[in-house]
């Protein structure tokens, strides 16, 4: 049952934020203990860690589902729109900055870290005393020569290729976007498909080119701080893709199914809001972790 | 499709027993929670501050082991920060915010509940490790200091658990922010404008920003610990070219907001309480608004203020000695202002004003210790002693925590619908504020004096001062029983509040009954 308070929705009591919050702590609580120096039998607690997950993905459905059932049910007028444009949009915003404290970390060792591990600066006497042997150069992986000798990705290859898939795909979602607005289904579910199979070819050719750094170029993670930067950069704006990915097959689904109207598609927007979202914390990357190296 | 109805407050149906705070949806009852996980948490970390003053009684070794007293110090920085000053703004602006602004509720009522259930679980992290391996004594809790720097975090073995701890308080508080922006900036009532909103709405609204900003470079912070220690990233270790500096860099570009996302809704408070109890208008109502978004922007260009002694280059020391102290004059743009609102006002003295009054002398008295630390040369002398312990308690205590005080009493009986006893708060409120004194202002000689924070013994020479502040110490913890006894027995009953509680109050909140309905407003007010 629900109610409407004045006009605005205000939904009723829910149980799954409390099953979302079961579900975080089991994941983390899970994985802690799968860690080493936790617990006397560490990869025994991955089952909690998956059950964890198990419970997330069923309050992901039960949450969403309740809030797509009430949206095609008209409960939510353009003010209740508004909260939910302005929550993504901020929540877009934290995402940028946990990207930034990488890219700050990338910056930070490029520009300060390593030099003054060669000596620069004040660092003279550190140098001398504790690295005489070290030049600093980047790609680096430190004076310890972490990880052993690597190469790095060559630009021009498959990150210039995903550079364009990228783009493209943020041409195809807008092509999208056009088809809701002007009520052409077919236009907008052919964008869709279009993004998403961009979007999983991404992924895809992404950890192709991860087995090939490990495999070929002996670039790991623990490759110093040319692997952490590279892998840890990389590797959560993946995740990020791969989410995006799974959110716009939702959307695509839904267009199917026959949701969403010329004016009323929210979820649409937010969805194709955070895909743009990627494509340029992958511009960051493709300039910063590959082609200026 | 769902049935809808229309119907008043009076007849909302919501499950009663645990279940009403399980599964709400409302801001008031998430407000509550808030507040009482808040309460919980300041007993729990305050009793481990006891444990601190204990051992430090005197010199020399007697209660507890220098790992434990560690243990102690790391858990109570991190539970006051974390569990007990954050969710207790949290759960004013729960309380407060939509009745300030005339909308029915937040604007976003799952997710609210999300925010405020996500805490015990990180809590429970946090302090997992201390129960492990059958000793409690061996003080398997984190004990690297609040601040949690590499490469000494980096030995602990239960890391794991307090990054996973850090990330879910940093999603809880994210999704609380982007809430209160989301209710601020959506659901303000016909005529509300951005300048007509109370100082209290303002300074939440800046304040959620800042931990939108920061906290994802926290979660940033400790992900690179987590990959350090377990996963062979080598972000903080000079060997891989990493730097143990850089977590010091990341970590305050977070913690220096953070302090101002500690003291900015406090001051929020202090703007609602001095005009009522002055009987005037704020003084400068657009300066402060102008002032505590200077103070926002300042908070993001002065973190290495805190690294003075780490080995920056000293063009680095000046920009943030200068930067830092620039911080002063919006601040003193609020303290002025303030003052000029009491200055020919009929005032009176009930708890709330006392709270607020109390605030502004002694957090200004630690803002000026602030800018002692701030000035790079001078902090080569104070850094990791007591001094900067006596600077950050005046801030948080006086500033922060006085103001959560100051409003809790100010719309307690707008929550409750009755009146506390003003004997009660008036005798609160002295004991604290002296005990406060008695604990903390020594610390600025012992510190000066060269005693090291974070250190379970000390020289012969401290032990007077030492002993001062214990006593000062356990005066401040038993006179917060009287804080408990106080609000049990205003929930309980007591003289019926009026609709506008206070003489001079102004505000939506004071147009709605006492208690508040369920719901604030089912139809918008008109804001002339």
């Amino acid at each position: 049952m629900s109610s409407t308070h004045g006009e605005y929705y205000v939904p009723q009591p829910s149980h799954w934020p409390l099953v979302g919050s079961l579900g975080l702590f089991l994941v983390t609580g899970g994985l802690a203990l799968a860690l080493p120096g936790n617990a006397s039998d560490p990869m025994g607690n991955l089952g909690i860690m998956y059950t964890g997950f198990a419970v997330i993905i069923l309050m992901l459905f039960g949450w969403f589902g309740t809030v797509i059932r009430e949206s095609e049910g008209g409960l939510y007028n353009d003010q209740v729109d508004r909260s939910f444009r302005m929550g993504m949009s901020w929540f877009i915003f934290s995402e940028v900055m946990f990207f930034a404290a990488f890219f700050g970390a990338l910056y930070y060792i490029r520009t300060f870290s390593e030099p003054w591990l060669g000596g620069a600066g004040n660092n003279l006497q550190t140098h001398a005393w504790l690295y005489p042997e070290y030049t600093s150069t980047w790609p680096a992986n430190g004076p310890g020569n972490v990880g052993g000798n690597f190469r790095t990705m060559e630009a021009w290859g498959i990150p210039a290729i995903n550079t364009l898939i990228l783009l493209s795909s943020g041409v195809t979602v807008t092509w999208a976007h056009w088809g809701l607005k002007k009520a052409n289904r077919n236009q907008l579910i052919l964008g869709l498909l279009g993004t998403v199979v961009l979007g999983f070819t991404f992924v895809g050719l992404q950890a192709y080119e991860y087995i090939e750094a490990y495999h070929i170029y002996n670039l790991k993670l623990t490759s110093g701080a040319y692997g952490s930067t590279f892998f840890m950069l990389t590797g959560f704006h993946g995740l990020h893709v791969t989410i995006g990915a799974i959110m716009l097959t939702v959307v695509l689904l839904r267009s199917m199914k026959g949701h969403f109207t010329e004016e009323h598609h929210f979820a649409f927007e937010a969805a194709a809001w955070y895909w743009h979202f990627v494509d340029v914390v992958w511009l960051g990357l493709f300039i910063f972790v590959y082609w200026l190296v | 499709m769902s049935e809808t109805m229309t119907h008043d407050a009076h007849h909302e149906e919501h499950p009663g027993g645990i279940k009403r705070w399980l599964f709400t949806t409302n801001h008031k009852d998430i407000g509550t929670l808030y507040l009482w996980f808040s309460f919980i948490m300041f007993f729990v970390a305050g009793f481990m501050a006891l444990v601190i003053r204990a051992e430090l009684f005197q010199p020399g070794i007697q209660i507890v082991d220098p790992n434990f007293f560690n243990m102690m110090t790391t858990l109570h920085g991190l539970i006051m920060v974390f569990g007990a000053i954050m969710p207790a703004f949290v759960g004013l602006a729960n309380w407060q915010i939509p009745m300030m602004i005339g909308a029915p509720d937040m604007a976003l009522p799952r997710m609210n509940n999300w925010s405020f259930w996500i805490l015990p679980f990180a809590a429970t992290l946090l302090v997992a490790p201390m129960f492990m391996g059958g000793n409690f004594m061996a003080g398997q809790g984190p004990a690297f200091g609040w601040t949690f720097y590499e490469p000494l975090s980096g030995q602990y073995g239960h890391l794991a658990f307090f990054v996973f701890a850090v990330h879910l308080l940093g999603f809880s508080s994210i999704m609380g922010s982007i809430n209160i922006i989301a209710t601020i900036l959506n659901m303000r009532a016909p005529g509300m404008t951005l300048m007509k909103m109370p100082l209290f709405v303002w300074t939440w609204l800046i304040t959620a920003f800042l931990l939108i900003a920061v906290m994802p470079v926290l979660a940033g912070a400790v992900t690179m610990m987590l990959t350090d220690k377990y996963f062979g990233t080598t972000f903080f270790i000079a060997a891989g070219g990493g730097d143990p500096v850089l977590f010091q860099h990341v970590f305050w570009f977070f913690g220096h907001p953070e302090v101002y996302i500690m003291v900015l809704p406090a001051f929020g408070v202090i703007s609602q309480i001095i005009p009522t109890f002055a009987r005037k208008p704020l003084f400068g109502y657009a300066s402060m608004v102008y002032a505590t978004a200077s103070i926002a922007f300042l908070s993001f260009i002065v973190w290495a203020h805190h690294m003075f002694t780490v080995g920056m280059p000293v063009a680095g020391e000046l920009y943030f000695m200068y930067a830092t102290v620039m911080i002063a004059v919006p601040t003193g743009v609020k303290v002025f202002n303030w003052a000029t609102t009491m200055w020919r006002g009929s005032m009176t003295f009930e708890t709330p004003m006392l709270w607020a009054i109390g605030s502004v002398f002694m957090f200004t008295f630690g803002g000026f210790t602030g800018l002692m630390l701030g000035v790079a040369p001078a902090d080569f002398q104070y850094h990791d002693s007591y001094f900067v312990v006596a600077h950050f308690h005046y801030t948080l205590i006086t500033g922060a925590w006085y103001g959560i005080i100051g409003g809790v009493m100010y719309w307690l009986p707008k929550w409750t619908g009755n009146m506390y006893s003003e004997k009660l708060g008036k005798t609160h409120f002295w004991l604290t504020a002296i005990a406060m004194n008695l604990t903390f202002f020594p610390m600025h000689f012992t510190g000066l004096a060269g005693m090291p924070r974070r250190t379970a013994d000390y020289p012969l020479q401290f032990t007077q001062f030492n002993q001062l502040s214990s006593v000062g110490a356990y005066i401040f913890g038993f006179s917060q029983l009287i804080l408990l006894y106080l609000i049990i027995k205003c929930i309980k009953g007591g003289k019926k509040a009026t609709n506008e509680v206070w003489e001079g109050a102004e505000g939506l909140e004071w147009t709605l009954p006492s208690p508040a309905p369920y719901h604030s407003f089912n139809t918008a007010p008109e804001v002339k």
